[in-house]
């Protein structure tokens, strides 16, 4: 189990060696926030399955979105990317895992954490941040910001799930393809290594978590037989082990590196790969710099017009029903 | 500095992009890569999230949407940031000199905590005295912090007592200070680790609680002396 509070990630501290953390898929957890009004910076739950089940004490507002792992409010299912009431004493619990690999949880208001060094995400290695600076374990009590003052659900209801919902595909959240801007030692590849990056399927690996996923395929060569002195490292790195097999470099990356730089994953497909399992297989495609921007910029502009659809739903929401 | 080294500009990704003066480890560079990040600390360009510097790289992250946002669209932000950063890259505006900051290490080398001294000394053919006499007779130069919070990579120590990586990494208590190559450097933290150690700080390198958790930037210069491990155990009890 690895259930982690995390937001947008902590910047600012690389220089210390001090890596960003944040959430894995970030655009989930960005939607999850949209959906119950929250700025998009609050802190969320990042789950992975099994997850925690959660008992809610108070009355709330809840939403769900990135991995379906088939949850449900004392056994009866709530859908991802909606905005659900949720009454007191009642059982958030997840089933079983049906797609993708890590679900967001966020709650109306957020959870009542302090930042560390202006950051709520988990640094698991200096046990700072987050939840005491560590997962989230059973038993743990967790406090709201605020108390749905605005909405009362009826005593005898379990919860009430809000009538709209967002469809969080962006268009590049479902992708076996990713985008890749060449990285600093591209030519440090051979010319058929070059191509079999751009051509040969890559397997996710058993051995991949927060910090990366080591990819399993043919061995790459490289001609550079020289050692690189450590240099930045970033969410997307693509990396060239020793033995020719591939590493991504994921949310908990170190903030520096000494292995060849192949490619970056860009940006707006780094929530398709933070959602892949191990086994899934992947390709590699070679972007700009031009188009991954204006995929950034559009992507952006989604989330902004969603946030504002949200809150104006919400608002009419809670007037019609008082 | 007569000239500035050469650079080449390469990305990193959609949001980030590194200034590279060559695969080298060169204090002379890595000062002109101090220089630039802490002219950039000061006078950030536009848009920029943060620089992470290194050996012989500075990599600045920056804020596609909100450069993309005052340009029109026929720039991208990584080549804004590109050719705004020339001017900060200009002899008038590097400075090496060093800082007058230098930091004093007390480090204990009995057996106990130096579970690779003696391997040092044999190999390279003196003894454990010698190596603890080389290793606190050089004032370092902080390269580079990274692999761990608060890890300092440090350099360069004397020929004498370098030494190869282990085979495999093992677990390192913190506080640990380690050889590889010509590189010095101390765990922060209990980790996984591939250097060879050679003694044991009590000082605490990294303290969450503390505004900046980290006691060592980039560009310091540290020097060790040598305790007993009674004096070890008097200031570690002076931290708890």
């Amino acid at each position: 189990m690895l259930d982690s509070i995390q937001d947008p990630g902590r910047f600012g501290y690389q220089q210390f060696g001090i890596n960003p953390n944040g959430a894995m898929d970030k655009y989930a957890a960005t939607i999850a926030n949209i959906l119950v009004g929250n700025d998009i910076n609050e802190a969320v739950i990042e789950m992975h399955f099994p997850a925690l089940s959660i008992f809610f004490e108070q009355p709330t507002m809840i939403a769900l979105s990135g991995a379906d792992f088939s949850a449900n409010i004392n056994g009866k299912p709530i859908p991802l990317n909606h905005a659900v009431i949720v009454n007191k004493n009642t059982t958030l619990q997840f089933q079983s895992l049906k797609n993708k690999s890590r679900c967001y949880l966020a709650v109306k208001g957020g959870i009542k954490i302090s930042k560390w060094l202006n950051s709520y995400s988990t640094n698991l290695v200096a046990e700072a941040g987050g939840f005491s600076g560590r997962k989230l374990l059973k038993d743990d009590v967790l406090e709201l910001n605020s108390e749905l003052a605005d909405y009362k659900l009826p005593d005898q209801d379990d919860f009430k799930i809000l009538p709209w919902g967002v469809n969080e595909d962006f268009g590049t959240q479902y992708t076996e393809e990713l985008m890749v801007i060449p990285g600093s030692e591209w030519d440090w590849l051979d010319k058929p290594s070059q191509e079999k990056f751009l051509k040969n399927p890559f397997f996710i690996s058993h051995n991949s978590d927060r910090m990366g996923y080591r990819l399993a395929s043919e061995p790459l060569q490289a001609i550079v037989r020289s050692e690189l002195v450590s240099s930045a490292v970033s969410f997307g790195t693509i990396q060239l082990l020793p033995d020719g097999q591939l590493i991504i470099l994921m949310a908990d990356h170190q903030t520096t590196g000494g292995y060849p730089r192949i490619g970056n994953v860009i940006s707006t497909y780094l929530s398709a790969l933070a959602q892949m399992q191990a086994g899934d297989k992947t390709r590699f495609n070679f972007t700009d710099h031009q188009t991954a921007e204006n995929l950034l910029v559009k992507q952006q502009q989604h989330l902004t017009q969603l946030q504002i659809a949200c809150k104006l739903r919400l608002e009419n929401y809670i007037y019609e029903n008082n | 500095m007569d000239q500035l080294p050469s650079y080449k500009i390469s990305s990193l990704g959609d949001t980030a992009l590194i200034i590279d003066f060559g695969n080298i480890i060169d204090e002379s560079i890595n000062k002109v890569v101090h220089s630039l990040f802490y002219q950039l600390q000061n006078d950030p360009i536009p848009g920029m999230i943060e620089a992470v510097p290194a050996y012989s790289s500075l990599t600045i992250y920056y804020d596609v949407l909100f450069i993309r946002n005052k340009l029109n669209k026929q720039t991208t932000a990584f080549e804004w940031v590109s050719e705004g950063l020339k001017k900060y890259i200009s002899k008038e505006n590097i400075e090496t000199g060093d800082p007058q900051l230098l930091i004093k290490i007390p480090v204990c080398y009995e057996n106990e905590y130096a579970s690779d001294l003696s391997f040092i000394a044999s190999q390279n053919d003196i003894s454990a005295e010698e190596v603890i006499y080389l290793h606190t007779a050089a004032t370092y130069h902080v390269y580079m912090l990274g692999f761990l919070p608060g890890f300092a990579y440090m350099g360069m120590v004397d020929e004498k007592i370098s030494s190869s990586r282990k085979q495999k990494p093992v677990f390192v208590e913190a506080g640990s200070i380690g050889i590889a190559g010509l590189q010095t450097g101390i765990y922060p933290f209990r980790s996984q680790g591939g250097w060879q150690i050679i003694g044991r700080t009590p000082v605490e390198l990294f303290d969450k609680e503390k505004i900046n958790p980290v006691l060592f930037k980039p560009g310091d210069k540290i020097q060790f002396y040598s305790i007993t491990k009674n004096e070890f155990e008097d200031l570690k009890s002076r931290n708890a």
